[in-house]
């Protein structure tokens, strides 16, 4: 009788436990869908407030009798100059360019070929001991690598090439490439994995070698992950901004061959905002130089964007 | 009641920690600004605080520039600069601050032109500097100074200066290129003092300057002379004090208004004999001795 007593009052607790829990998950539901939305929203805003940032310290000397010829077209950048301030960043441009280029020129094969050994060619124990290593890379603060150029790439640079001074547009390339290698390497592998197995038995049934399968069959299947990867490790290379101003040597100057010493978009910023007067010409014009980083970063993201598109509409 | 008491006591001190907590910040003396000057700031902060061990004195660098804004900004009480401040600048902390900027003399530098020290060169003269540095000079080979490039595997000078917003580079500017000059574009540009002398130390075919406080065991100092075929000068306390030592500049400190208090007590001991002991104890000229 009592125990009958007993276990009915049990049941009812947990049918009011369930009932509150039910609730509970009524109200989980929408609260978590809102928190969600607000997620995806933010990096929106987020976007658009950094954008909006840049833009009200560029904005009066924008549209303040800025010469923008002066801008675009000369190499002359000499925001402190007694007599004649003259802002060109022409040179800039052309540094930023140089460097971020020669890096993806070494580690797009780098990183691809990396990425193909590692999904293809390896198995078991030994493709996830390579993977973690390449992992660890990743997360190496700029400054190491910065040091790691300064110090070790400049004198091999000297020794090897003759050339009069270690931190240049060579050093520059060498250090981004390697800093950008392991994020090509890892979304490039997941890419590759991605493609089902199906693929590559029918391309091993047609007798294909397993290099005619990586580069008729994996590739044209990977290619929108493989874009991916490059953009992400030019992204990189674009934005980085303290191993450069380590390693490039820092120099006003249109590069005409790999050892001149180079300067960039970002290390200029980097170098000089802080001593800057705040509200002077000099400070907004390094924000008008955030802007067209932002602008060249928008341009391939948006050539990117169009290029998978291609690749759609192509398939389908 | 012993226990009583000594509760009481913890639970004072407990309270008196807290509130000299919240105004700890305001109690030490902040000082900020010229990279040339860090270490000579914070030098006279360990000994000033071995003398006065109530007041903390704060020591952050990171140039001239970054000194002065944050006197304007109220950040720091003190700005140390390798130059003087600019006419705007000045105008700045009248808005700001409401007060005027007041320049105290703390000592000299004499900037020492380094090059590397297997570079056979010995001597150079200010043409030559401003030749080589200044917007349209025509010296940019080791040969044109007479130096055979082979003994440093390259005959191209790789001149290495200061970021443009440097005091340290506005200085050279005016002493070397004249007021009216600009720098030639092209020159490696580094962030710090010591940076400098660092890249020459590791580069055969370069030439910086810097704060002769800042040399190293892989550079060697120029002796420097007025005019070509004149004897050169060796940058030392000596020739600096005596002012025969051409590239010798004030090292300055700033303050928004008349200092008092705490901050007039250490600009005080900065200008006693036991801070100008600290300024030549780090390479630099102390104020009585110049000439």
């Amino acid at each position: 009788m009592n125990k009958s007593v007993f276990a009915a009052k049990i049941r009812r607790f947990f049918r009011a436990l369930h009932g509150l829990l039910q609730i509970a998950l009524d109200f989980t539901e929408p609260v978590m869908e809102l928190l969600i939305r607000l997620c995806g929203w933010s990096a929106i805003v987020f976007v658009f407030a950094i954008f909006l940032f840049v833009f009200k310290e560029a904005a009066p000397v924008m549209f303040g009798g800025m010469n923008y010829t002066e801008f675009f077209t000369s190499i002359n950048w000499r925001p402190t100059s007694v007599v004649n301030p003259q802002y060109g960043i022409l040179a800039l441009i052309v540094g930023t360019l140089s460097v971020t280029g020669l890096a993806m020129l070494l580690a797009v094969p780098l990183g691809l070929g990396a990425a193909v050994y590692i999904s293809e060619f390896t198995t078991g124990k030994y493709k996830e001991a390579l993977k973690v290593l390449i992992e660890l890379l990743a997360p190496i603060p700029s400054v190491v690598w910065g040091f790691i150029g300064y110090m070790l790439i400049g004198p091999i640079i000297i020794k090897l090439t003759g050339a009069p001074v270690g931190v240049n547009l060579l050093n520059g390339g060498i250090t981004l490439g390697l800093m950008s290698v392991p994020i090509i390497v890892s979304v490039a592998e997941d890419a590759l994995r991605a493609v089902p197995d199906s693929y590559r038995e029918a391309a091993l049934s047609f007798g294909a070698s397993r290099w005619e399968t990586v580069y008729r069959v994996l590739f044209p299947a990977a290619k929108n992950g493989l874009l991916a990867a490059v953009l992400l490790g030019i992204g990189r290379a674009i934005g980085e901004t303290m191993a450069v101003l380590m390693v490039t040597g820092h120099a006003i100057k249109i590069p005409h061959s790999l050892l001149d010493p180079v300067r960039t978009l970002t290390a200029t910023i980097a170098a000089e905002l802080g001593e800057a007067v705040e509200g002077d010409v000099h400070y907004r014009m390094l924000f008008v130089i955030g802007l067209v980083l932002f602008a060249m970063t928008f341009a391939i993201n948006l050539t990117a964007d169009f290029v998978v598109k291609g690749i759609r509409s192509e398939k389908t | 009641m012993f226990k009583q008491k000594f509760s009481v006591m913890l639970a004072l001190a407990a309270i008196g920690c807290l509130i000299p907590g919240c105004k700890r910040a305001d109690r030490g003396v902040r000082v900020e600004g010229s990279d040339t000057m860090v270490n000579l700031a914070q030098a006279w902060a360990e000994k000033y605080h071995a003398d006065r061990p109530d007041i903390s004195i704060q020591v952050l660098g990171g140039g001239t520039g970054v000194g002065i804004t944050s006197m304007i900004d109220g950040n720091c009480d003190l700005a140390t600069a390798s130059r003087k401040m600019e006419a705007k600048e000045i105008q700045r902390v009248k808005e700001r601050r409401g007060c005027d900027a007041i320049e105290h003399l703390a000592g000299y530098d004499a900037l020492a032109v380094y090059v590397h020290k297997d570079n056979p060169l010995d001597t150079i003269s200010l043409e030559q500097l401003a030749e080589i540095y200044g917007d349209g000079g025509k010296i940019d080979k080791w040969s044109q100074l007479g130096i055979d490039g082979k003994t440093l595997g390259t005959d191209e000078i790789t001149r290495v200066s200061r970021q443009n917003s440097s005091g340290t580079y506005a200085y050279f500017r005016e002493a070397v290129l004249g007021k009216k000059r600009d720098y030639k574009n092209g020159a490696v540009e580094q962030t710090g003092s010591k940076d400098v002398v660092a890249l020459v130390a590791h580069t055969p075919g370069a030439i910086g300057y810097s704060g002769m406080g800042y040399k190293e065991p892989g550079v060697k100092m120029l002796k420097i002379a007025k005019k070509k075929g004149e004897p050169g000068v060796e940058p030392t306390v000596a020739t600096a004090k005596n002012n025969t030592y051409p590239i010798t500049r004030p090292l300055l400190i700033y303050s928004a208004g008349e200092p008092t208090g705490k901050i007039k007590d250490f600009l005080d001991w900065i200008h006693s004999s036991g801070g100008q002991k600290v300024v030549l104890e780090l390479g630099y000229v102390p104020i009585g001795d110049h000439e």
